[in-house]
């Protein structure tokens, strides 16, 4: 049990070594960093004097270890575009990314839930079709196309729901949160909605498919046999044994929803770190992107071995047979 | 005035403004597509920018409605002699930390207004020495008559000395600044608003200020500032009502906001005029597939070119009717157009003209063009690749945001374009300034600031003559002859395409009373809103 | 040919395996697609749309890539049925008179011609590396496998985000048209590579202890050889249903970096880049530049999907 989580946890440092590679590769390579702080008449000395105190003449090595060193401490440089630490502004926006994915992510799991559930008791009735519908519709639909229908329609159209921002937002201490004024909470409604509504349908997707097979089982049939109610077994036991994978899942995907943000921020305005991303992509603002990228990183990385060490104590059978498939 | 009347002047102001202002204060909500980056006032010459911080820092005059220079933190001024300028400055006027404004942060602000990153420098001029009499009074002494000195004064912003080295702010932070500085996160100036929270690309929260020595003509409490660079979302948000004033409003949804039952549209002409201009200084053209020689330096190629744009198509079709076709490089505001008349379009003269000129086949080159900076400015060029098209001339273009636009064409990038399309408001709001930056010859030794925006590089020695003139000339009915002569001989040489002066649009809640200014400021110390 | 040396059980099922997937189609997997009427549907409605990019320029009105053919005066025009509708704009034209049907019609090519691309560069070189990692096993799979693992926590979004931030950062933004194309193509190509892989690996992990490999690799057939005529076959399927899956994932990724403002210029649109043109257009009343484009986009999208779910259900033997 030790030395999985010993070797899991060394692999996930060889990933942000890798990441953390191709940040600096970006940072160093792409684009040379003191033409993009210069512009106005710089003469060639005065370049000189800002390569020389960013480090830029020293062996690529050197560098890589102090952009590391640098990194783990959360030091990313100063942004291009807005000649602040680019840890500042992550983190000043950081709130309002997690926020809308754990929202969406919330959204995703009770709506999946409920929709795998009834479309796997009744599988052949009209709603369950429609579900079925709506989830081909959920894939098949890009974020952007959802987002501007949605502010069409409830924004523009019916002036229900604010189409831009995050409304008015409560400090609690270096966080910011909506969840606590009206406005800030009607303004997480789509976004959320958007933003959830791929994971959604994985989640509708996967809990039919667990169910159905749960329901096929013995120990289902035992329980019938017993004579427990058709509800005590339905969600006692069926959905009971459903919920271990449906969570794993929405554990796994919560980077991509992360990830994912990028398109709904940009299409809502959501001053989160996504939007900021597609901002430094526009304006070439390496030192954002190469931090993002790190930020990112860690998060999928910290995720990824939570669940992983989870599900060793959940399910004592992975302790031998260490691959897990995604 | 003496010191005690005044006092007792801005005592009764005091108290008048009290009686008449409105029970209720409010807060206004603002978004406009840039955002606001540096709080240093000599970061970037941007005029939202300093929009932006005209609400917190004042200079020693302002422009009032009509664009008028009228005092502010400067009573009044004098010139005793062409070369001296006297200016008696406001008492009793605080700081936003309580320091109080006098002579010593005149002196200061015009030395970190010159130094070394500033984007201000021109401001005054590098040679005048300012210098204290007393506690009120600053003399500015020139080596040469100006006497449009103060024009660019109005975003001069005076800073708080003592404020400045207790911070370690007393260098102006460059825009290429490499590390934050105090100046660029916090502020601290005169004006009617103070900044209470500033998150740079989210949101500044801009709080009234209780002690402004003028009366406010506002009732707000506070303004708070949110940057929405999707122009649909903009128009969204001002429509639900989650805003009360956006700017720009895009041309294409002017009707819809003025339909809308909560907001309108207030439009009127800026004082912007758009231009197309051609690289008529290199040997050869950076980006064309013509080798060993330039085509646009043939007058007859830049003819050309001029009679197959159709302005008024795009005044039709891409600007919906918003915008005034130009046959000068400046809005009439700035100097009356009826003795000119922009030449006819015309595509078969200007097929002929590129026959004669040798180019009865055309030729390939690249247009640079911003994205996000002017009135629909991708879809004009768009337009004109079109147009061009047209003539045989293929123009690859290349449409990019401002940053990346203005860093590869203007004056640090080395003027890197062979055709390209940009705007220009003159700072001054008089012809000279485009005489001199946008026509002038580059690289005259004598004054290495002429042609500064001459991208196409265009030179006539006769016109900077003219334009001399024009800059020492008092008498303003002779001024009015040279600058005509010099617009005249500029349009003979077809030496830039002036496309149209581009009509500004604000959208405004049906709330909200505001005052437009055709400079494109959006000032909101104007601003009243009705009780919600 | 190499199979006439084959030791004769091995050239059985040698032979057999290029052979399996016609005779499959002949047979069960035909058999499932004519029973499912969406599917067909699908099936026609995708076919339709690769037949209406191949025949673009026949079938256009005019070539909206062609700014000499783009006429100013016929800006705005709404649909044909509408009251200012004009013939022969049947969809209504944009801001630059570009009529909306060609230009769907164009940028279905682009979004097609990306999306085939990228799957087809994604494909090979997935394929290339799970039959490297498979067959050599060791260090080699480690590492490559490894990759695979980092890549895949990854969304193809962000990675297809930042080789394009990337590649304008290193090339400026000279990038014309055609380059920004290749970019795309390169960006969805290393974005989707890992699934590829990781079945190649699997089914090559299988096959590589069977007699017939073994026999290959003793007559002297060179590694790559048993590899690719041999092992891989035995992968089409899977391959084939993911392909199908990720065409679609890699049309709305072009579509989204378009979209986001990081994909094709507006004077060479995709389906992604009509979209965002046509959305600063929408409270203008002017619908049509945004709806149609939106409307082929999903459309397209989701018989792809119908196709590649069927197609993952008919091969799955489990279900049948």
């Amino acid at each position: 049990m030790l030395a999985f989580t010993l070797r899991r946890a060394i692999q996930a440092i060889g990933v942000m070594i890798a990441v953390g590679i191709i940040a600096f590769s970006m940072f160093r390579f792409a684009g040379d960093p003191v033409n993009q702080m210069v512009g106005m008449d710089t003469s060639g000395a005065e370049r000189a004097a800002i390569r020389k105190s960013l480090g830029l003449d020293d062996p690529v090595i050197v560098q890589f270890g102090r952009y590391v060193g640098n990194a783990a401490q959360f030091k990313f440089g100063v942004s291009y575009q807005f000649r602040l630490p680019v840890t500042n502004l992550l983190m000043e926006r950081m709130p309002a990314t997690l926020e809308l994915a754990i929202c969406a992510t919330i959204f995703a799991m009770i709506s999946g839930i409920m929709m795998g559930v009834y479309s796997a008791l009744r599988r052949d009735s009209w709603l369950a079709h429609v579900f079925q519908a709506v989830s081909l519709i959920g894939i098949s639909l890009p974020t952007f196309l959802i987002g501007i229908l949605m502010i069409y329609l409830f924004s523009v159209t019916l002036g229900w729901l604010p189409s831009f921002g995050r409304g008015d937002v409560v400090h609690i201490g270096w966080w910011t949160t909506g969840l606590l004024t009206l406005s800030g909470l009607k303004a997480l409604i789509m976004p959320s909605i958007t933003l959830g509504l791929f994971q959604m349908t994985l989640i509708m997707r996967l809990v039919r498919a667990e169910m159905l097979e749960v329901m096929r089982t013995d120990y289902i049939r035992f329980a019938r046999a017993r004579g427990l109610t058709t509800r005590a077994i339905h969600f006692g036991h069926a959905l009971r044994n459903t919920l271990v994978p449906v969570i794993t899942v929405a554990g796994l995907q919560f980077g991509s929803v992360i990830a994912f943000a990028i398109i709904t921020e940009t299409v809502f305005q959501w001053p989160g770190m996504g939007l900021l991303f597609v901002q430094a992509v526009q304006n070439v603002d390496i030192p954002i992107m190469a931090a993002y990228l790190m930020m990112v990183s860690l998060i999928f990385v910290t995720i990824n071995l939570v669940v992983d060490i989870l599900y060793t104590i959940v399910d004592p059978r992975l302790r031998s047979t260490v691959s897990r498939a995604h | 005035m003496s010191v005690g009347r005044s006092l007792f002047a801005a005592t009764l102001a005091g108290v008048l403004a009290l009686a008449v202002s409105p029970a209720s204060s409010q807060t206004l909500r603002y978004a406009n597509q840039g955002e606001l980056k540096s709080l240093d006032p000599y970061t970037l010459n941007e005029s939202t920018t300093s929009a932006h911080l005209g609400h917190v820092y004042e200079g020693l005059v302002a422009r009032g409605k009509d664009l008028k220079i009228i005092p502010a933190l400067a009573e009044s001024w004098e010139t005793p002699e062409p070369t001296r300028w006297r200016f008696h400055l406001r008492k009793g006027v605080k700081f936003h930390n309580g320091d109080p404004f006098t002579a010593d942060d005149v002196v200061f602000s015009a030395e970190r207004v010159r130094a070394k990153g500033s984007n201000f420098q021109s401001r005054i001029p590098a040679d005048a020495k300012v210098v204290k009499i007393d506690d009120y009074t600053v003399d500015f002494i020139l080596t040469s008559p100006n006497p449009i000195l103060t024009a660019l004064w109005a975003t001069w912003y005076i800073m708080d000395k003592k404020w400045a080295e207790a911070n370690d702010a007393v260098a102006p932070t460059p825009a290429a600044a490499t590390t934050p500085s105090y100046a660029s996160l916090h502020e601290n100036g005169t004006g009617p608003f103070i900044i209470e929270s500033h998150q740079p690309g989210v949101k500044t929260v801009f709080k009234v200020n209780p002690n402004w020595w003028r009366k406010p003509e506002h009732n707000l409490k506070e303004i708070i500032f949110t940057p929405i660079a999707n122009p649909a979302t903009r128009v969204a948000a001002l429509l639900s009502g989650e805003v009360d004033v956006i700017e720009p409003v895009p041309v294409q949804d002017i009707e819809r906001v003025k339909a809308s039952p909560n907001a309108t549209a207030l439009t009127g002409p800026e004082l912007r005029t758009i231009f197309v201009g051609m690289d008529q200084a290199r040997d050869e053209l950076l980006y064309s597939n013509v080798k060993g020689k330039n085509p646009f330096k043939d007058v007859r190629v830049r003819e050309a070119v001029y009679r197959a744009i159709d302005v008024d198509l795009i005044k039709n079709r891409v600007m919906r009717g918003l915008s005034t076709p130009s046959a000068l490089m400046v809005a009439p505001e700035i100097f009356p157009s009826k003795d000119f008349a922009r030449p006819k379009f015309d595509p078969d003269a200007a097929k002929k003209l590129l026959a004669d000129a040798g180019y009865a086949d055309g030729f390939e080159v690249t247009m640079d063009c911003p994205n996000d900076r002017y009135v629909n400015d991708a879809a004009i060029c768009q337009a004109i690749v079109g147009m061009l098209a047209r003539i045989n001339i293929k123009v690859d273009l290349l449409a990019q945001p401002k940053a990346q636009y203005f860093a590869k064409v203007l004056k640090p990038g080395g003027y890197k374009t062979s055709l390209f399309m940009l705007g220009w408001t003159p700072d001054t709001l008089d012809s000279q300034n485009v005489l001199h930056d946008i026509m002038g010859c580059r690289d005259d030794p004598k004054d290495p600031n002429r042609g500064e925006a001459n991208l196409a590089g265009y030179c006539n020695k006769q016109f900077d003559e003219l334009a001399d003139k024009v800059l020492v000339e008092s008498d303003s009915s002779k001024r009015d002859l040279l600058i005509k002569q010099a617009f005249e001989l500029s349009m003979k040489d077809w030496a830039y395409i002036p496309l149209h002066q581009q009509a500004l649009a604000w959208g405004v809640s049906k709330k909200v009373k505001l005052t437009q200014r055709a400079d494109n400021m959006v000032m909101l110390y104007w601003a009243t809103k009705q009780e919600e | 040919m190499s199979e006439a040396v084959v030791p004769h059980t091995t050239e059985k099922r040698a032979a057999a395996a290029p052979g399996r997937f016609r005779r499959a189609l002949d047979s069960d997997l035909f058999y499932s697609f004519r029973r499912s009427k969406v599917t067909m549907i699908a099936a026609g409605v995708t076919l339709l749309f690769f037949l209406l990019a191949i025949f673009a320029s026949v079938l256009s009105a005019q070539n909206p890539f062609d700014p000499a053919q783009l006429q100013l005066m016929n800006s705005r025009i709404s649909p044909l049925w509408t009251a200012d509708g004009q013939s022969p704009f049947l969809l209504g034209t944009d801001e630059q008179g570009r009529d909306v049907l060609s230009a769907i019609l164009y940028g279905l090519r682009i979004s097609l011609l990306v999306g085939v691309l990228g799957v087809v560069l994604s494909g090979a070189i997935g394929i290339l590396l799970g039959l490297t990692a498979g067959y050599f096993g060791g260090a080699v799979d480690g590492l490559i496998m490894r990759i695979a693992d980092v890549q895949l926590s990854f969304p193809a979004i962000l990675i297809a985000l930042l080789i394009n931030g990337i590649a304008k950062s290193v090339f400026g933004n000279k990038l014309d048209e055609m380059s920004m194309l290749a970019v795309l193509v390169f960006a969805i190509g290393l974005s989707f590579w890992v699934q590829y892989a990781r079945t190649v690996r699997g089914s090559v992990l299988v096959e590589k202890n069977k007699d017939y490999v073994a026999a290959a690799q003793l007559i002297g057939l060179p590694a790559p050889v048993i590899m690719l005529r041999h092992v891989l076959p035995n992968t089409t399927g899977p391959i084939l249903v993911i392909a199908t899956i990720n065409l679609a994932l890699a049309i709305i990724t072009e579509a989204t970096l378009s979209f986001l403002g990081s994909g094709m210029p507006e004077t060479m649109p995709s389906l992604g880049t009509l979209i965002r043109i046509g959305n600063g257009y929408l409270f203008a009343g002017e619908w049509w530049i945004v709806a149609f484009p939106g409307l082929a986009l999903a459309a397209l999208i989701l018989s792809i999907n119908l196709l590649g779910d069927w197609l993952r259900d008919a091969l799955n033997p489990k279900l049948r």
